[in-house]
């Protein structure tokens, strides 16, 4: 395993910035470190880097424990948010810098700078200062720059966050072509959920420094641990539902929960994509209106309301939203084709219960 | 903003004027006065009067303190500016308004406070001088009364741009493997630069007309302790108004030049900026 | 040239960092060669100013602060900084109002003329305005016919002042009023106020501050000037004597007691500018700080 952090609290005065956090991260992944503002993601990655110190814990790079080796030593490739580019030195004496430490001698280094100029597309701008460079060409120069001495784990920080959105795709691309040649073990922090859910093979997800959840982008969206999780990533309607006989009601949707008790309530979460809409209003058990519709580009957002007042999102494509004649104010019917019972903040669900309920669409049933 | 001929806010024909005019008596005119004057002498008369040796011991005494003093400022400041923006330490907020009491305190009491520390039997003089370091009545003394002088020039053009240092670019050099002092001097060392050089220009400039703190401790040696605007006085003194204006004049254009660099070093300070 | 440009009162330190810091060693050492530097040239000439003050015993002191030839320097100092302050104040905000809210072409020019005093020698100074006024001056004659006395006389020390200390107010109003744009002055307009009113109740109070610096500072000048005044004034004892110059002349009639005595009390003034400019950097800093609370409280 490449990294693995154990046990790791972080304390700032009084306050615990990061709680009891574990997890492992193996070799030549792409990890995002995702959550809100002041979560604690950033503390963890400074920690593994060696510019903050744990108050407890320990990690272990490549199986050495490092929490005593300064940060000069770990062989680690840092980019900032803000860049951090040395202002009066030229692009190619940024991305040399490293080496120069590590005393390669001058054709090596030579070599490897024009190596990297290369791979990150800044030709042309080698003798350019920082102050001369876009927003993006400046990333791509401390991306470079962290790279030349061939650190064994690449660290970001929010990279992109400082960046036009136009310029942000591209270099997220970048990033995931950058990996896939160079094959180096990466971490970076974000707040975005969609970046992380793009970039990344792998998702680490804070909530007020404690770990809520780590897996694949696909099992965070589609296997929440809890309500937070849940709302973090992606849109997801939820209810608070008080379950009696058996079965979790909330306005017109029931929801099955066996042996669950009487009085007992429940958060249940479906995602926009799991509501089946038709313009037959028969073909579904629910009737609603659709109240309005976003334009997202190729999908639409639906806001539907139903008889109760309960408004659901759902979505669908832009061909479907056609096919069917759907306008703003008209009636349709509507069913649910996937639910999962939500862990509320401190509490933890038997995994018999916080499940994802799916309903094959052939068999025409659904919430 | 104003567009070129329409003002949108009122009173700038108003305070205009007044600045001018203001400038005009205070500055223009008794500047254009002296020069005037000046002028009507023959370019050989004005050279004798301005090199005379006296003149040019003064010179030689005025430019070379007001240099090393400039530069144990640029020095001390630089590392004064750091000590008090990087760490904190019991005493750090009084040296901290402490440093501007050069600039507050008289030029006169300055000198004599100086004169009286440095003597034979000051406080300070009553170990350096048995050591054969004078700092009353000597060349020495005049350099150290134009570094106390110029003191907080350094220190406080360097102090804001240190606050707002970006720590990330240390942090930066740091994971790329740099210790300390190669951050120090690769990385924090070049943005640094342009301030002390602003400091040390202020300072110099500061120095080279300095006058009440010089007249109590260098007890005015003529060809020795003699500072040139001393020597201006005396010429003055003497009835000498040609010979006092000469001299005044040579003072005046160095100090112009001076201004000048000083501009150019402060838009070279920001060459980096975006 | 800039006066002393003003601080802010936070010391710049974040969370403790590892690998961005120099070792304790280094660190100690670079604080106590700093420590005495400082003490060398801030603290003991401070400290010395008033041991010596005080050397021949309390009453030598008073005696010498009480001796007439003293309270007329004192006097007239005081008649000096009445008449320069108010002028300069006038003028820093003329020239304030002028250089920030309006575009011209030469203005650089004209910053840098309001510059110029900081780079010319007090003593020059003195001598220009002997060059025009003087019994030798351009205007001599005229004045002597008239038995005007510019020279030698508290007009000329008010010149000689003058010159030396108006760009301070300007100096400290131009970058606050350059910071704050004419955005507030062209509100007021659009709701009907004219000139003054817009700038008696927008511009001046926002730069509020910088004005009380500035003040400070020029009367810290005024009192304290030496070079300039020395030449103009001829030193008449009771007279045209200026504290500054009183003190001159008392060393050099070797009374070095009553000397430091008079001195003391511009060291007491001094300090007296140092502890008001910090007092104000303090407020000011309060002041941001409770109103980025009262921010942050709001948007959350």
């Amino acid at each position: 395993m490449s990294i693995e952090l154990k046990n790791i609290t972080k304390q700032f005065g009084g306050v615990s910035a990061v709680n009891d956090v574990s997890f492992t991260v193996a070799d030549g992944q792409l990890v995002a470190l995702l959550g809100p503002s002041g979560c604690g993601k950033t503390t963890v990655l400074r920690m593994i880097s060696g510019l903050e110190a744990p108050t407890a814990g320990e990690i272990f790079v490549r199986g050495k424990r490092v929490n005593d080796v300064p940060v000069q030593k770990r062989n680690i490739g840092f980019v900032f948010q803000g860049y951090a580019l040395f202002r009066s030195m030229s692009v190619a004496d940024n991305i040399a810098f490293g080496l120069k430490i590590k005393k390669w001698a001058k054709p090596d280094r030579n070599a490897r700078v024009a190596e990297l100029i290369e791979l990150l597309g800044l030709k042309d701008l080698e003798n350019r200062l920082p102050h001369q460079l876009s927003g993006g060409q400046r990333q791509r120069v401390a991306l470079a720059r962290a790279l030349a001495p061939k650190p064994d784990v690449l660290l970001l920080d929010e990279p992109f966050a400082a960046v036009d959105a136009k310029i942000r795709q591209e270099l997220r691309e970048m990033l995931v072509n950058l990996h896939h040649e160079l094959n180096v073990t990466t971490i970076f922090v974000t707040h975005d959920q969609e970046e992380a859910m793009e970039v990344s093979n792998r998702i680490v997800i804070f909530d007020k420094g404690r770990l809520a959840q780590i897996g694949t982008p696909r099992e965070v969206y589609e296997e929440p641990a809890s309500e937070f999780v849940a709302r973090f990533v992606g849109v997801m309607n939820v209810l608070d539902c008080e379950v009696r006989q058996g079965v979790a009601r909330y306005g017109e949707l029931e929801f099955p929960a066996h042996g669950v008790a009487d009085g007992q309530r429940l958060r249940i979460g479906f995602r926009p994509y799991a509501v089946q809409v038709s313009n037959d209003l028969t073909a579904h058990r629910h009737c609603a209106v659709l109240r309005h519709t976003y334009f997202l580009g190729v999908l639409l957002r639906l806001e539907l309301e139903l008889p109760s007042g309960l408004i659901i999102r759902a979505r669908m494509s832009k061909e479907e939203y056609a096919r069917l004649h759907l306008t703003e104010g008209r009636e349709v019917s509507l069913q649910i084709r996937q639910y999962r019972v939500l862990a509320r903040e401190g509490e933890s669900l038997p995994p018999e219960v916080a499940v994802t309920h799916s309903f094959p669409p052939n068999l025409g049933e659904g919430i | 903003m104003a567009e070129k001929r329409f003002r949108v806010l009122p009173g700038f024909g108003l305070t205009m004027g007044f600045t001018l005019f203001y400038l005009s008596v205070l500055v223009l005119v008794p500047i254009g006065g002296l020069f005037i004057r000046v002028f009507n002498l023959s370019w050989a008369d004005f050279w004798k009067l301005a090199t005379t040796d006296r003149a040019l011991a003064a010179y030689q005494l005025t430019f070379g303190a007001s240099l090393a003093a400039a530069f144990v400022n640029a020095l001390f400041g630089t590392l004064l500016a750091w000590v008090l923006v990087r760490y904190d330490f019991p005493g750090r907020r009084f040296i901290d308004a402490l440093v501007d009491f050069p600039f507050a305190l008289p030029t006169a009491v300055a000198g004599l406070t100086l004169a009286s520390l440095f003597a034979e039997n000051g406080w300070l003089g009553q170990f350096l001088v048995p050591m054969g370091i004078k700092g009353a009545f000597t060349p020495l003394g005049v350099v150290i009364a134009l570094t106390f002088v110029g003191m907080p020039f350094v220190v406080r053009t360097l102090q804001p741009v240190l606050e707002h240092l970006d720590r990330d670019v240390e942090e930066a050099a740091a994971t790329l493997g740099a210790g300390r002092l190669r951050t120090f001097l690769s990385v924090i060392a070049p943005t640094l630069l342009p301030p002390v050089l602003t400091g040390f220009a202020l300072a110099f400039a500061r120095a080279i007309g300095e006058y009440g703190s010089i007249v109590f401790i260098s007890g005015n040696l003529p060809m020795k302790t003699e500072i040139a605007p001393y020597l201006i006085v005396i010429r003055l003194e003497e009835y000498d108004y040609t010979g006092a204006m000469a001299l005044a004049v040579v003072l005046l254009v160095i100090s112009f030049a001076l201004l000048a660099v000083i501009n150019v070093l402060e838009q070279w300070a920001n060459r980096f900026s975006r | 040239m800039s006066a002393v440009p003003k601080r802010q009162f936070s010391a710049g330190q974040r969370k403790s960092q590892r690998g961005t810091e120099e070792s304790p060693f280094v660190k100690w050492l670079l604080i106590v060669i700093a420590l005495l530097f400082s003490l060398i040239f801030l603290l003991l000439p401070l400290v010395n100013v008033f041991a010596q003050a005080f050397a021949k015993g309390i009453t030598v002191y008073w005696d010498a602060l009480k001796h007439p030839d003293t309270l007329s320097a004192m006097k007239l100092t005081l008649l000096v900084t009445v008449i320069c302050v108010p002028l300069n104040v006038l003028f820093g905000l003329a020239a304030a109002w002028a250089i920030t809210k309006f575009e011209f072409r030469g203005k650089s020019l004209l910053i840098t003329l309001i510059d110029l005093p900081f780079s010319v020698s007090p003593v020059v100074a003195g001598l220009m305005f002997v060059v025009l006024f003087g019994l030798q001056g351009y205007f001599g004659e005229w004045l002597a016919d008239r038995e005007i006395r510019i020279i030698f006389a508290v007009p000329g020390i008010a010149l000689a002042t003058l010159f030396v200390t108006f760009p301070f107010v300007a100096r400290e109003l131009i970058p606050i009023m350059q910071a704050a744009g004419s955005d507030q002055e062209q509100s007021a307009l659009t709701l009907g106020a004219n000139g003054w009113q817009t700038f008696w109740y927008v511009t001046l109070p926002s730069a509020k501050m910088g004005l009380l610096y500035g003040i400070i500072l020029c009367v810290a000048r005024c009192v304290g000037e030496f070079g300039a005044v020395s030449v103009v004034s001829g030193h008449i004892t009771g007279k045209t004597d200026t504290i500054p110059l009183h003190v001159e002349k008392l060393y050099n009639e070797y009374q070095g007691a009553a000397a430091f005595a008079v001195a003391s009390i511009l060291a007491l003034g001094a300090l007296l500018t140092l502890g008001l400019k910090t007092w104000l950097e303090w407020r000011e800093a309060k002041l941001e700080e409770l109103a980025q609370q009262a921010e942050q409280a709001i948007t959350q």
